[in-house]
């Protein structure tokens, strides 16, 4: 356990008097509670953290907040290990682990660095200019290299084992920031009776007011800023988010926000890790603050640079002297306040001001030189900055590599940007503010405020009465009246601020040394120049070809600077050359807390059937069908695949067999225009069908090709009961509630989708009469009672049954529909009543054979590519209707031989077997566009015809039976000589199914 | 973003399905339409950028056809109706 | 100035001050003989093969903002020829083979990385149909490869093998020579190229009106004034409904916000391109680092080049179940293209009704990888006032016949496609 050598004996908000233990790269050290993971590294004299993304120079922390370019850290182990977190955003916890990451061997001996004495030819877009010569160096040498050195930190090697919660809230009025701006604006809301959403993205309100010494209404700003949110806390229309960043703002004042529920505690201890909220709003307040940006100069990244505010934030926040020596280079008045207060902590401080003078230099006391009109022009020191060269700014080359100035920290301020960025996720840009030199929103847009810095305002009481403004004039606009005067703390006196921008040092000030701009992308004011050079000056160009921006940070330290260099290379004011366009999410969220509960087995629901307790202690073997499991086959014994598959056809076949079609869409439909309605909708016509008759159909999308497919049932006059295939359940409902609300209003008819409240179940073979026969009561099953395609209603086991004559497997068939609730029962009540018969439950397999054998289409032959006429169905089209699909399939191409037909296939000899998906050509050999003439749709073994047999799809097939071709898969090297043959193999004349 | 369903108030877009353009009308005569109106019905688009009437399906609510009046630039809503006119007097 | 390691060392002594425009910035001359609307990807590669191909220099690419602020700066970078029709096998092939010697060819390093494309398969049908793509690839000279689980496995260990998974991988279809390519490279590579042709390459130059007379194109209307122009060609993605619109041409096309998404950089994990055959998900990790996504449209007609929150939420959800070890990888950024949505799904190269108009667009997700091809069909209609063979099939009277090239069989539905 080391000594905190930076850490000052008082002030701050961090507790002392506890301990916390923390590595940084196996090395032990401690910090307290309150501290960041960078405070508590800066307490023990710790600043270099990171490396360059591209020179991998030595970088150190820059700034306090989440927009750190350089510090970026690897936390925890295993599964809990997470990349690229900036060291400014951790809250120090007990036995946290961080390692410095894109560094080999280590973070203090850095071999990449080479990379750095090459930078000469390294300029931004090097790589597109060379590496072209010869080709196979490009991809077996160059880019390998280019790609090992990518990305920063390593990701997990193991399942993230925590756990995300997704939640939506509502709110009148969403306050993001609770800074003071933020605080007064939403008690102002919340006063005039508003329901208040007020987040922030750190762990106790304030803002940026515990980095300041100064006092409101007579307490230090951190209390005020405490006792405010108290005050929120216990109005019941508030409620505060902590820890919580608003990410991004979408459509509808819809936001999306994260909440970091337990990062901060170590271990979740059965909370989840992070919190995705989806918020509602109808008036949305950024109170988000500003971000500082620096100044720029040769070797300005080196570790002991940082940022004005983030210096003064270490000492006053953290009680931190993060440099005992200080140089403070700035271009405004605020960074006098970081002068002062490291001046008062016992640091010697001078100040190297650009502008010819400073309000800011009454505050300082006399120990405090200020250099006027002057710059840091280089600096030194290779892990630590440990001198500087100051030079008059309008001096001349002499300077560089004149007499260095000792410091060991250089605090920069080159003025404030505010954080408008939610404000423009929706498109809208911001303008340019010459007063402040920044850019601003002057107009949110509709439904939108902007309060405080974030306004651009950056006098605490100005900022302040500006924000209890926008309070009231949210709430007013979710129609909430506020009484009475705002509440405003006592202040005393103005801050100046006084901003002159320097975006780079003159010509003769620049030594050949590099200047970063975008410190983790490493682009430096050389890179932008070239840009301009080659014609890449448009802000968004320049981003795209140097690179800038596009860092973790995503050029919230940088954007402005290179806006601000591009400007002046092009001659032109900051208001024409606009801004790069800001996009969610303002910061970074892990995935898997945008997934929430979408995870591994719990991407998307499984859907069962009422039947699957007995399916799996009858060891099926399931298959997915879209979110359904269905058994695929049931094995017996040490049965494989082929053998159970060819034993449940036969049994079908010869006996019994049952199998489980639940997942059928169905549906319901009432009115004296059902029947005219379903005659619109397929492709025959139904409304003339007898009653307790169901018929095959078939449905059309309006461009002429098969939409799905199914059975129509007429249960009374006006009464009708459809099914649709599993796949197309969602669709076909969908479907025709468009045609009957949108197309044929008039038409009198309800339907309803029942999918899920009936289970339904095949029993087909020639015994099935006499099994169900056993079991049904009030329905006599026989064939002059109830012949092909009868439709009637009995029990079975005191559970109410539609029974329906219908066979896909071609057999003597029945499909039971019983209420799911009893859906278990009776499929038991089956089965046990074809005990006597052998009845063999079969899975989806089983049922693909029997329709193939049948030549009955399925899903690979309705692949929405075909017409009912390729499909063999032309003759179910009415001429004597209008329907969906019928107009435009009477175009030219929809008709004659270029249309792939379905046909059969055996193989010529009796080896030969197929794979689905297979292509049909003339010539083995052939390829090319047209060597294919269609393709193999479904393939089985077939134990009924002894052999494999298949349904394709073939170029003009009808007219091609008894041709010989060659079925030929690549992908397997595979090739087998078929013949085509009709599509139905069993029982052409359909005779099984009527016995 | 959100659509306000008139039956169920403003909901998530996950509730939702898109219909594509609703100045698009099924032919009221069929047989007499021709090829080339029938052309157009299907398969041309004004695809505009700003105002664009559009069907919706509320498929995790009422299951209503819905026209919504959308800019197609902003994404802004103005205006929400139930596509059946019958639906709109019950609606009233 | 010619790029290569030399020149780039030479350049190196002199601070890289001595490196020109990458291409010039010419004022609109009166007219041209060829004006090509739009410089994005495919406007610009028309213009480069226009030149290269035909010799036809003559000719302005009119861009309304910057060059590559359209979809060839917004994609996901993907470039592959694995498609299940003819015409797009033939098409996209032709164009993989262009992107294989396009760095030589533009004396620009479009950093190609044919790192393989894999698309995975989870249920027994989907496997069947991906065999049926297969064979259709390998029957047209594509390569394409059928892996098994633990070929899969072998090949992107990072992807959910667990018992767990909710969509437990079958296998997959890996097409070898597919990859990514650097996108911005190739609006500049192409642009550097058609400039030093000759070619007028204008920014900021929005065209407001296409002039016709006795059936044939005269000129276009710009804010920069009026141009004339023997010939004209329509190539805006994603706003092609407005420009066609311009000449009274309507199209069977839809604009649809497609998001991508990208991540920090991390440590490379992933080399091959992958597609999730069990959703809308594919993820390649760039040369940087960043992890690429892309998921299905948002669903609406918008011209807003952002999404909503929905379509962030279906792919994250994809990219933690799919690949578990992403869960605490975070996500940085998120945009939209516009895509042009035809309504089957495939593109349209084609003449017009307007002598000497041409139309280029209906990319719907092919864009990117398409944009070699693109150009180089596109000069051929362009000079030869008559189709190339490989886009003979793009044309827009397949919807009048009912040729449709439906790519996924979703009909007359360009949200689906």
């Amino acid at each position: 356990m080391s000594r905190q050598s930076h850490r000052l004996p008082e002030g701050g908000l961090v507790e002392r008097s506890r301990a916390l233990r923390f590595t940084f790269d196996g090395r032990a050290l401690t910090g307290h509670p309150g501290d960041t993971l960078a405070s508590a590294l800066l307490a023990n004299g710790v600043h270099l953290t990171g490396r360059g993304f591209k020179y991998h120079r030595p970088r150190g922390i820059y700034t306090a907040g989440p927009e750190e370019p350089n510090a970026l850290v690897t936390l925890g182990r295993g599964g809990r290990s997470e990349p690229n977190v900036p060291a400014t955003t951790i809250e120090l916890f007990d036995g946290l682990e961080a390692r410095s990451q894109n560094r080999w061997p280590s973070l203090g001996f850095d071999l990449m660095a080479v990379t750095s004495a090459l930078k000469p030819f390294f300029p931004a877009g090097f790589y597109y200019k060379t590496f072209m010569w010869p080709r196979a160096f490009w991809y077996r040498l160059y880019e390998p290299i280019i790609r090992r050195a990518a990305g920063l930190g390593r990701l997990a090697d193991a399942p993230d084992p925590d756990r995300y919660e997704h939640g939506h809230l509502h709110a009148d009025v969403l306050v993001a920031g609770a800074g003071p701006a933020g605080l007064v604006a939403a008690r102002e809301a919340a006063r005039a009776g508003a329901r208040v959403l007020l987040v922030d993205e750190r762990a106790e309100p304030g803002g940026h007011l515990a980095d300041e010494q100064l006092e409101i209404d007579g307490k230090g700003g951190a209390a005020w800023a405490g006792a405010v949110a108290g005050e929120l806390g216990g109005m019941e229309n508030v409620r505060i988010l902590a820890r919580t960043s608003v990410f991004g703002r979408y459509d509808g004042m819809t936001f999306g926000a994260l909440e970091r529920v337990s990062d901060h505690l170590g271990e979740t201890g059965g909370l989840p890790r992070q919190r995705f909220w989806t918020i509602h709003a109808k008036q949305f307040i950024c109170a988000a603050g500003a971000i500082e940006r620096p100044l720029i100069f040769a070797n300005n990244d080196r570790p002991g640079i940082m940022l004005a505010g983030a210096a003064r934030s270490y000492l006053n926040r953290y009680g931190v002297l993060p440099g005992r020596e200080v140089l403070v280079f700035t271009n405004n008045d605020d960074a006098y306040l970081t002068a002062r207060d490291l001046a008062r902590a016992g640091a010697a401080v001078a100040v190297v001001d650009t502008r010819e003078k400073a309000a800011g230099a009454e505050m300082l006391p006399a120990s405090v030189d200020v250099h006027y009109g002057h710059a840091i022009i280089d600096t030194g020191g290779r892990k630590h900055v440990h001198s500087a060269i100051i030079a008059p700014l309008n001096g001349d080359a002499g300077h560089i590599g004149g007499q260095p100035r000792r410091c060991d920290l250089i605090c920069i301020s080159g003025g404030w940007n505010p954080t408008t960025h939610l404000l423009s996720h929706l498109g809208r840009k911001p303008a340019w503010d010459n007063a402040i030199a920044a850019y601003t929103m002057p107009d949110p847009g509709e439904g939108a405020h902007v309060a405080g810095g974030a306004a651009g305002i950056f006098d605490l009481g100005s900022a302040l009465s500006d924000a209890a403004g926008a309070g009231r004039n949210a709430a007013g606009a979710c129609g909430f009246r506020a009484r009475g005067k705002a509440i405003l703390p006592a202040l005393e006196g103005t801050q100046a601020y006084g901003v002159t921008p320097l975006w780079r040092l003159p010509q003769e000030l620049s030594s050949g040394a590099k200047s970063f701009v975008d410190l983790q992308n490493d682009v430096t004011v050389c890179d932008l120049e070239l840009a301009q050079r080659e014609g890449f000056g448009h802000a968004d160009q320049a981003k795209r070809y140097t690179t800038l921006g596009m860092a973790t940070d995503q050029g919230k330290l940088s954007n402005v600077n290179a806006l601000g260099i591009l400007a002046e290379l092009q001659g032109r004011t900051l208001d024409e050359t606009g801004t790069t366009t800001f996009r969610p999410l303002y910061s970074a969220v892990a995935l898997g807390a945008l997934a929430g509960q979408r995870r591994a087995g719990e991407f998307a629901p499984v859907r069962y059937s009422a039947m699957q307790d007995w399916h799996e202690k009858h060891g099926a073997v399931f298959t997915q069908a879209g979110l359904w499991m269905r058994p695929y086959y049931y094995p017996r014994g040490g049965e494989d695949f082929a053998a159970a598959v060819n034993r449940e056809v036969t049994a079908v076949r010869t006996r019994v067999g049952m199998v489980d079609v639940s997942t059928l869409g169905k549906i319901e439909l009432k009115g004296p225009d059902a029947g005219a309605f379903l005659d619109r909708l397929y492709t025959g016509g139904f409304s003339k069908m007898k009653i307790g008759r169901a018929r095959y159909g078939v449905m059309l999308r309006e461009d002429a090709m098969v939409f799905d497919d199914g059975t129509v049932s007429r249960l009374a006059e006006n009464h009708y009961f459809i099914t649709v295939t599993t796949a197309n359940a969602a669709a076909v409902m969908r479907h025709m509630e468009f045609c009957h609300q949108v197309h044929w209003s008039k038409l009198d008819v309800q339907f309803c989708s029942v999918s899920e409240a009936w289970s339904a179940m095949a029993v087909a073979g020639p015994e099935s009469r006499d099994v169900l026969s056993s079991v049904v009561e009030g329905l006599n099953l026989s064939n002059e009672a109830f012949p092909v395609l009868s439709v009637g209603e009995g029990t079975i086991g005191g559970a109410f049954a539609r029974v329906f004559r219908i066979s896909f497997s071609g057999e003597l068939a029945y499909e039971v529909y019983t209420p799911a609730g009893h859906g278990a029962g009776v499929w038991q009540a089956i089965f046990e009543a074809g005990r006597s018969s052998g009845l063999t439950p079969y899975g989806t397999e089983a049922m693909t054979v029997m329709r193939t054998e049948k030549g009955h289409v399925a899903g690979p032959e309705l692949d929405g590519r075909t017409t009912a006429g390729d499909l063999g169905l032309g003759r179910m089209m009415s001429a004597k209707k209008d329907y969906v699909g019928r107009w435009l399939a009477m175009r030219e191409g929809l008709e004659g031989a270029n249309r792939l037909q379905l046909v059969g296939l055996r193989p010529v000899g009796e080896e030969g077997s197929f794979v689905k998906g297979a292509h049909l050509v003339t010539d083995p050999r052939a390829t090319g566009p047209d060597a294919s003439q269609g393709h193999v749709t479904s393939a089985v073994h077939s134990p009924t015809c002894d052999g494999f047999i298949a349904l394709a799809l073939l170029k003009d097939g009808r007219a091609r039976m008894g041709e010989r071709l060659f079925a030929v898969s690549p992908l397997h090297g595979e090739e087998v000589e078929v013949e085509v043959t009709d599509p139905v193999f069993v029982d052409p004349q359909g005779e099984r199914m009527r016995v | 973003m959100r659509i306000a369903c008139p039956w169920c108030g403003p909901r998530p877009l996950s509730e939702f399905t898109y219909g594509g353009d609703a100045a698009k009308t099924r032919p009221k005569a069929p047989e007499a339409a021709g090829l080339e109106t029938w052309m157009d019905y299907v398969y041309l688009r004004k695809n505009p950028a700003g105002r664009h009437r559009e069907y919706w399906h509320h498929g995790s609510g009422c299951r209503c056809w819905l026209i919504v009046t959308r800019d197609t630039v902003t994404h802004e809503i103005e205006h929400v109706a139930l596509a059946a006119p019958q639906m709109r007097e019950g609606k009233k | 100035m010619r790029y290569s390691a030399v020149s780039l060392i030479r350049n190196a002594f002199t601070g890289h001050r001595r490196w020109p425009r990458v291409w010039r910035e010419p004022e609109p001359k009166p007219a041209y003989d060829v004006v090509i609307i739009g410089g994005g990807g495919h406007g610009l590669a028309t213009a480069h093969y226009l030149a290269r191909n035909h010799g036809v220099t003559n000719v302005a690419v009119l861009e309304k903002s910057y060059l590559g602020n359209g979809n060839v700066g917004r994609n996901t970078t993907i470039v592959r020829s694995n498609y299940l029709c003819p015409d797009n096998i033939a098409f996209n092939e032709h164009s993989l083979k262009l992107w294989e010697g396009l760095s030589g060819d533009l004396n620009y390093n479009v950093m190609l990385s044919q790192r393989g494309v894999l698309v995975t398969f989870h249920t027994p049908a989907q496997r069947d149909a991906a065999i049926r793509r297969g064979n259709s690839m390998r029957l047209n000279g594509v390569d394409a490869v059928l892996l098994g689980r633990e070929e899969v496995r072998k090949l992107v260990p990072i992807i959910d093998f667990s018992p767990s998974a909710r969509f437990p991988i079958l296998g997959g279809l890996l097409q070898p020579r597919g990859g990514s390519v650097r996108h911005d490279a190739v609006a500049w590579g192409y642009a550097r190229s058609a400039d030093a042709r000759g070619v007028d390459i204008i920014q900021n130059c929005e065209v407001t009106g296409i002039k016709t007379g006795k059936g044939r194109v005269r000129a276009v209307e710009t804010n920069r004034g009026s141009i004339r122009a023997k010939k004209v060609a329509i190539i805006v993605a994603g706003h092609s409904t407005l420009v066609a619109g311009m000449a009274g041409l309507r199209l069977p096309i839809e604009s649809h916000v497609l998001q991508s998404f990208v991540t920090e950089p991390v440590k490379p994990v992933l080399d091959t391109v992958v597609s999730f055959g069990a959703a809308h998900f594919a993820v390649v990790q760039s040369d940087k680092g960043g992890l690429v996504f892309n998921g299905s449209l948002d669903g609406y007609n918008s011209y807003a080049q952002r999404g909503n929150m929905e379509a962030l939420e279906d792919v994250a959800a994809a990219a933690a179940s799919f690949m578990p070890c992403f869960s605490r990888l975070r996500l940085l950024r998120h945009w939209g293209g516009i895509n042009d949505m035809t309504m089957d799904g495939s593109p349209i190269i084609t003449k017009t009704p307007v002598k000497g108009l041409y139309f280029n667009g209906g990319w719907c997700y092919g864009g990117f990888k398409g944009t070699p091809a693109s150009g180089w069909t596109m000069a051929h209609l362009i000079a030869n006032d008559a189709p190339h063979e490989l886009a003979s099939g793009f044309t827009l009277s397949r919807f009048e016949t009912g040729l449709v090239i439906n790519e996924n069989g979703a009909g007359p539905c360009p949200g689906r496609h």
